[in-house]
């Protein structure tokens, strides 16, 4: 579906990506995260054929970005995180030239999408907030039948509301087997709506798979209150962050050293214990920790 | 109105002086130097009080009238009398589109853009922002009139003196003065500031047109615009300086009434409700085309009503071109007159070409809207749908050369308009239409070359007005100032045939179209290869 090898691009002497390599299968939505400047638009760019690869291959349905980018497009839908539109076009007029240069746009689900949005689109754009000019884009997108959604922070100005129709949305794209590129900073949205991730630091992708494979690289954060004083877990490895405060003490612990950590912990006769899954935004900060990064640090 | 009302208003004003510290000198700077250079050039241009009457005379036909107003003591045509009469209403116009433009930028801009919300936010009364924006347009109005009246004082020019020179610098002020209030007044009743700028933009438009209207039709229109007040005010002739009061009283009132809307309004609220617009596309907005066309009709609009008038000022100095010639030297150098060819055509040929030249404005900001897209990242959107670069691009060619031909045609549609009601034997809007049209091909070798520099790079853009800015001083100003013959040949516009004066040439026009298609040709496969913004 979207196929990228060793994609670079340079900006003088700045390496905006230095070998990107993505794979976006038919019928999954696809996570895309990393920090501002990482390069996530710039390769959202180069996948829509706005910008020209330096070196590397970029494919999107078996078809060269740049080359066949026309061609391309009348599969697929963007939606940018900042939205800019013609300031004397009403947002039905936007929508409607969208749909009517992408062609096979449904007046039908246009009318229903406006109305699951809650969006009036009889007024100027020159007059709509970030997040109303965000649903002009989002109308047209999942007004239109494309086969891939390409979603650049799509939700950055939508309200709670609005953000739990946008991922509705993308549930029935993906249920009607469309593919979904979504590009975030909400962690907890990429959780809930992405098989698969990939996650870029300046200019690489460093990780890519489904979340459960990734979770093997994070800790688990753990509060435990015992009857006796705890000791010597200080000398256990791959626990991190050790605070003790009266009888409670919390830390965090390697995936794999959880089962003998519990066992040392037994020993001391646990009163209350609270173990917290592995968060989406642990693992982002563990991997964009710029000092020492990955799972070594410390 | 109590204080508390205006809390804040010294603060807010000392912080649009920071804001304004260059835009504010640069506008009080460009309104009193006009004045000055123009009065300094009567000297040089018509030395002799014979002159002066020769020109009077070209002054009197209704399309200068309806320019410029009928102004007074042309029997007398003094420095001073000349100065009021060309000078002061176009000045104070300029006056009223510098305060419509600052008065709408420290209010209703700053509205929309949510800055008043952040000041809103802090102990400031209600009316503290509009009350030091019109205190600071009102104080650059006087400062251009003190500074004006100053500066033509120090001249020390024939007739120009003291007490009539602070009285048309006043008049000037007072105008802008006006101008401010009255934006005030009507921005209460829009929307947005665009809306707001719309509004005084067709309030000054109207009561300019009033003046005309007064001067060329019924004079009673005039005391109805502050424009004819001024006028009725013959400075350097009578200096009824009565007629001051009029614009002020107007002001104060407008400025009162704005005020007290502006207590009533909701902040970012209008008291016209904005119209819906259409929920769909409607049929037209089908294509790449009809969207381009939807963005720049109203410019077209704008700039066509420009090109006509343009077109028929000269087309009614055409009809004074005997006596023009035959009384001011200054022509006669610039007309390099060639043996029987009839002056009158050269006159329209020479016409012709200022106005090539002004039509190329509104054709290559056409065009660079390109650029201005691909800034503001609306491009983006378009080429992320199934849109190929060069049908963008090949629209907006097609755009800019569509657009040269409706202004060359508007511009000899007034030129022939003014000729026919003025010219005893006047020309045939043919040939008028034909000595327009000639000019296309430079136009699209203009257009080529600015499409080749978006092909390579949009940051190069300005490079197109320089070189129309030295087309404009080359042709217009070449013969004057004796360039050498060759240099004609260093602008598209040197080679169009001079017609009627000369018979129409193909090669030079073929030639150029050939050198457009090759420049856009060009800038097309640098722009299908380069990276967007």
């Amino acid at each position: 579906m979207l196929e990228m090898k060793g994609v670079k691009k340079t900006f003088g002497d700045f390496h905006a990506l230095s070998g990107v390599d993505l794979d976006v299968k038919p019928g999954e939505v696809f996570g895309f995260i990393g920090p501002n400047g990482a390069g996530k638009s710039t390769t959202i760019r180069v996948l829509l054929g706005l910008m020209k690869a330096d070196a590397g291959s970029a494919e999107i349905f078996g078809q060269d970005v740049w080359r066949d980018a026309v061609e391309i497009h009348r599969r697929i839908a963007y939606v940018p995180g900042d939205v800019n539109l013609w300031p004397n076009l009403t947002g039905g007029e936007v929508i409607d030239l969208f749909g009517r240069l992408r062609g096979g746009f449904s007046k039908e689900k246009r009318d229903e999408l406006i109305e699951r949005f809650q969006f009036d689109p009889t007024k100027k754009c020159r007059t709509y907030s970030k997040g109303n000019r965000q649903k002009v884009a989002l109308i047209a997108a999942f007004a239109s039948n494309a086969d891939l959604y390409i979603l650049d922070e799509p939700t950055s100005g939508l309200d709670p509301l609005m953000e739990q129709t946008f991922q509705a949305c993308v549930a029935e794209a993906r249920a009607a087997g469309k593919s979904v590129l979504l590009s975030s900073h909400i962690l907890s949205e990429v959780e809930k709506l992405c098989d698969r991730v990939a996650i870029i630091r300046a200019g690489e992708v460093i990780e890519q798979g489904t979340l459960s494979e990734m979770r093997h690289l994070t800790r688990t954060q753990v509060t435990v209150e015992t009857a006796t004083p705890l000791t010597g877990l200080a000398e256990f490895s791959g626990v991190y962050d050790l605070t003790e405060s009266g009888a409670q003490t919390s830390f965090q612990v390697d995936t794999e050293k959880l089962s003998s950590v519990m066992a040392h912990l037994a020993e001391f006769d646990i009163m209350q214990l609270n173990s917290a899954p592995p968060a989406l935004e642990d693992l982002f900060m563990q991997h964009y920790d710029t000092k020492e990064g990955g799972k070594t640090h410390e | 109105m109590n204080e508390r009302l205006f809390s804040g208003t010294f603060a807010i004003f000392c912080f649009i002086l920071r804001r304004d510290r260059l835009r504010a000198p640069l506008w009080l700077f460009a309104l009193t130097a006009t004045s000055l250079a123009v009065a300094l050039s009567f000297v040089d241009l018509y030395a002799s009080a014979e002159e002066r009457q020769a020109v009077a005379q070209t002054m009197v036909n209704p399309a200068t009238t309806a320019l410029i107003g009928q102004g007074h003591g042309l029997d007398d045509y003094t420095y001073g009398a000349m100065l009021a009469h060309q000078m002061l209403g176009m000045t104070a116009l300029t006056a009223g589109v510098m305060s419509i433009l600052l008065v709408i930028r420290h209010t209703r801009a700053q509205e929309e853009d949510g800055q008043l919300e952040l000041l809103g936010a802090l102990p400031v009364g209600r009316l503290a922002v509009p009350g030091a924006a019109l205190l600071y347009v009102s104080g650059l109005n006087i400062l251009i009139a003190l500074f004006t009246g100053a500066g033509l004082t120090v001249l020390q020019l024939e007739s120009i003196t003291a007490g009539s020179s602070f009285l048309y610098g006043a008049a000037i002020g007072t105008a802008g003065i006006f101008f401010a209030a009255l934006t005030l007044f009507v921005s209460q009743a829009a929307e947005s500031s665009r809306g707001a700028l719309g509004l005084s933009v067709t309030g000054l438009v109207a009561f300019y047109g009033l003046r005309a209207v007064g001067d060329t039709v019924n004079e009673t229109f005039l005391y109805a615009t502050p424009f004819g007040w001024l006028q009725e005010m013959q400075v350097y002739v009578e200096d009824h300086a009565l007629y001051l009061f009029l614009p002020v009283a107007a002001a104060v009132i407008f400025a009162f009434s704005a005020l007290q809307l502006h207590r009533r309004r909701d902040a970012g609220a209008g008291m016209l409700p904005a119209r819906a617009g259409r929920r769909d596309g409607g049929r037209f907005l089908t294509s790449v085309f009809s969207l381009v066309f939807r963005l720049q009709r109203t410019s077209w609009m704008f700039w066509a009503l420009g090109m006509i008038l343009l077109g028929a000022v000269y087309g009614s100095v055409l009809s004074e071109t005997e006596t023009f010639f035959a009384e001011v030297e200054i022509i006669q150098v610039l007309i390099a007159a060639e043996g029987d060819t009839a002056l009158i055509d050269q006159f329209l040929a020479m016409f012709m070409s200022v106005l090539a030249v002004a039509a190329s404005i509104p054709t290559l900001l056409s065009l660079l809207r390109l650029k201005s897209e691909e800034k503001r990242g609306r491009l983006e959107a378009l080429y992320t749908l199934p849109v190929p670069r060069l049908r963008v691009y090949g629209v907006y060619v097609a755009t800019g050369m569509i657009t040269s031909i409706i202004m060359l045609t508007a511009a000899a549609a007034g030129l022939w308009g003014a000729a026919a009601v003025t010219m005893e034997e006047s020309f045939t809007f043919g040939a008028v239409f034909t000595a327009a049209l000639v000019f296309v091909p430079a136009l699209a070798v203009m257009l080529g070359l600015a499409a080749l520099i978006l092909g390579v790079s949009p940051a190069l853009s300005p490079l197109i007005w320089v070189y129309l800015l030295y087309g404009y001083i080359v042709i217009y100003m070449g013969e004057l100032f004796q360039f050498p013959d060759g240099m004609d040949y260093t602008t598209p516009y040197g080679y169009v045939p001079e017609y009627p004066a000369e018979d129409v040439a193909a090669l030079p026009l073929v030639g150029m179209v050939t050198a457009a298609v090759i420049f856009a040709a060009l800038g097309a496969w640098l722009y299908r290869r380069r990276d967007l913004d």
